[in-house]
């Protein structure tokens, strides 16, 4: 590891993707993100936990995505009454928002961060009450002191603000967006998210371990699949338990359909965006048949609660394989027909050419990730940087991009279904004999463990605290955190009408990041 | 332009004509042509639908863009998601109401014409689902506003939906 110039010890937590641990101490956190940033690692994600009654105070993680693998640095905190760390956002500036949600869930300040101001809480619950400590139960209920978020000013001549949301217009998530203008210009976007903060976190800590997978995965109900995998992967991680060969495969052949199902949708709504209502009728269709053989198959259109510990609880026959074969056949031929036309049409391609770009060199500074970032030059997919099984036999090749455009997206997101129907097809046809279920070892009472999984849109990473075996804390992390603050970016200098198309060329998760 | 109008006068007309009727295979009228007329007679126009995503998971909201999609086909029976709740007969609420979306929830219900129809939609608006009430969320959407219809599921399939809407139009008679 290259971390080794922090010289702290690392541990490794067992898995099938390459994720170690250490304790550090205030410098090698602060040392850290240099360290990090200049062998050209990035932030995956931070969060922080209440380790009262373990081992000393609290205690803030971070996790690195570097080419060995990823890096988690726990920092204690001894001082419970005043918990605080040193800022990370300065060199992650998406280490901010997660800044913020930490210090709303637990009060944990990071020291000079720029930017102090509430992000999840609203003013649903007081001030001073951090749901994520461990004397709260979650349960209790208070009268809401509606606050009025700050929003950063624009001001000059001829500059006003369109204030949208939480209730958008179409049938999608709420939240705030707050644009300020010029005519048809936007300046600066400012997001405000948070409104769907259901306290997930918390549920999981009254959550069974073994029930924990259904909840993650409805941390986001478009990446059910993902979000199981990484909490299920976490938990048989402590658990030291393999699963059979049969399971991964099929696992992965759940993940790439959700990968296929999503970017399906994607592709038909962008198209409407930019008023070809044919593309939305053709893809929506599509997809419509595709989820019809999940529930054919697995029993669920989206594969809901299909990944569960130890396997999963679907399995396939001869026919089912020949079924998923013959779909791939016709839809990708679909697919393709539909490339050529949205290729040729000459107003699709107007309105997504150079609309929302994200510079390679921005995404590199702000971490854009997963889908999105590949279509910005940053060349990271889990499925191929750390290839497990079954993908360490699949050779997945990674779509890539440098243009960031809407066009780049949609480009993106056409080489991903082609790349998933082909793994699909693989996969059914060498389809490991063997149970898609093995019981789980007997949980360890204390144990720590991750889960990484590279869904449609980006890593979902998923780590797990248990104590006493129930679970002390579960965070999950969803790949939008990172892309949101971009897409404040992608729509600078853009026109008011283009923003729901680049809004639906990321499609980020608001329940994913809202938690 | 000449071998195209060549082309369609060689071939003339080719169209057959239509078959006599068979009294045999006459069936109920259509589900469709019966829900278009149920809504008229109870409405007596279309039916116009405002969706709240109150803090879901967004796999309720999955469904209901499905249900937009060419095989239900739902504008075809006279049913219409709007972007304004002045403009809904309906609102239709997914998610366990979150905390921060109650005030949201409140003002789109009262935006809303009469009938102002209210269906909770999935096992989280039904009951509060895995995410029940805590000090971030409310729970079922009848903890927030008055419901008429709720539909179980998770998420409800797009026939459910359908049905759940059907429902709701009927309680109205
Ligand atoms: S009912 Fe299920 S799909 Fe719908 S919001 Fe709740 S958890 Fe998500």
């Amino acid at each position: 590891m290259p971390l080794v110039a922090l010289d702290c010890r690392f541990e490794t937590l067992p898995g099938p993707l390459p994720m170690q641990r250490a304790t550090v101490t205030r410098e090698q956190w602060r040392a850290a993100p240099a360290a990090v940033a200049e062998v050209g690692g990035r932030l995956v994600s931070l969060w922080g936990s209440d380790r009262r009654g373990l081992d000393g105070g609290f205690a803030v993680s971070a996790a690195y995505a570097l080419a060995e693998g990823l890096a988690w640095l726990s920092l204690p905190i001894a001082d419970a009454a005043q918990p605080s760390y040193p800022d990370i956002a300065r060199a992650f500036p998406a280490a901010g928002r997660m800044q913020r949600a930490c210090r709303d869930l637990l009060g944990l300040v990071a020291e000079d961060a720029v930017d102090q101001r509430p992000w999840l809480r609203h003013g649903a619950w007081p001030e001073d009450y951090f749901p994520l400590r461990r004397e709260h139960g979650g349960l209790e209920s208070f009268a809401a002191t509606p606050e009025s978020y700050p929003f950063v000013r624009v001001e000059g001549d001829g500059v006003h603000e369109i204030a949208v949301g939480p209730v958008h217009a179409g049938i999608i998530e709420p939240g705030h967006f707050r644009f300020a203008v010029v005519g048809e210009r936007v300046l600066r976007l400012e997001q405000h998210l948070g409104y769907t903060h259901k306290g997930i976190e918390k549920l999981f800590e009254s959550t069974a371990p073994l029930d924990g997978h259904r909840l993650a995965g409805r941390v986001s109900g478009d990446s059910t699949v993902a979000y199981a995998w990484a909490y299920c992967m976490a938990l048989e991680s402590i658990a030291a338990c393999r699963i059979s060969p049969r399971a991964s495969w099929l696992r992965a052949l759940l993940l790439e359909r959700e990968r296929v199902a999503n970017h399906l949708g994607d592709l038909g709504a962008l198209g409407n965006d930019a008023a070809l209502g044919f593309g939305l009728a053709q893809f929506s269709r599509l997809k419509e048949d595709w989820l019809r053989l999940n529930r054919e198959l697995f029993g669920h259109r989206f594969m809901m609660d299909r990944v569960v510990p130890g396997g999963v609880d679907v399995d396939l026959d001869a026919a089912g394989g020949e079924g998923i074969r013959r779909q791939c056949d016709a839809i990708e031929a679909e697919v393709r027909t539909l490339k050529e036309i949205y290729e040729g049409h000459g107003g699709l391609q107007d309105r997504f050419l150079t609309t929302g770009r994200v510079s390679p060199q921005l995404a590199g500074q702000l971490g854009l990730c997963g889908m999105a970032g590949r279509a910005s030059g940053e060349a990271s997919d889990l499925r191929m940087d750390f290839p497990w099984v079954p993908y360490d036999e699949l050779q997945a090749t990674m779509a890539s991009h440098r243009n960031g455009d809407v066009a780049a997206r949609v480009t993106v997101r056409f080489e991903e279904i082609f790349e998933s129907l082909r793994l699909i097809r693989e996969i059914v046809a060498r389809l490991p004999q063997g149970t898609p279920l093995v019981a789980l070892n007997p949980l360890p009472a204390n144990g720590i463990g991750a889960g990484w999984i590279e869904g449609w849109r980006g890593d979902v990473l998923v780590t797990m605290e248990l104590e006493a075996g129930a679970i002390r804390r579960c965070h999950c992390h969803d790949p939008s955190w990172q892309n949101w603050p971009l897409l404040e970016h992608a729509v600078m200098d853009n026109i008011v009408p283009d923003f729901p198309l680049i809004n639906k060329s990321f499609n980020l998760s608001y329940s994913g990041q809202d938690l | 332009m000449w071998h195209i109008l060549k082309q369609i006068v060689k071939n003339g007309l080719r169209t057959e004509p239509a078959p006599q009727g068979n009294d045999d295979w006459r069936v109920e009228r259509a589900e469709p042509e019966r829900i278009r007329a149920e809504l008229l007679a109870i409405l007596g126009r279309a039916l116009t639908i405002r969706l709240v995503d109150a803090g879901s998971c967004n796999g309720c909201e999955l469904e209901l863009n499905a249900l937009t999609n060419p095989y239900y086909n739902i504008e075809g029976l006279g049913i219409k998601f709007v972007a304004s709740p002045r403009h809904a007969d309906m609102l239709m609420v997914t998610g366990p109401v979150s905390r921060h979306m109650v005030v949201a929830l409140q003002r789109t219900w009262q935006a809303m014409p009469a009938p102002k129809l209210v269906v909770a939609v999935g096992d989280c608006g039904c009951t509060g689902g895995l995410f029940g009430e805590s000090y971030a969320s409310c729970g079922k959407v009848a903890n927030v506003i008055p419901v008429d219809v709720a539909i179980p599921g998770c998420p409800p399939p797009p026939l459910d939906l359908l049905r759940g809407i059907l429902t709701a139009i009927r309680s109205r008679k």
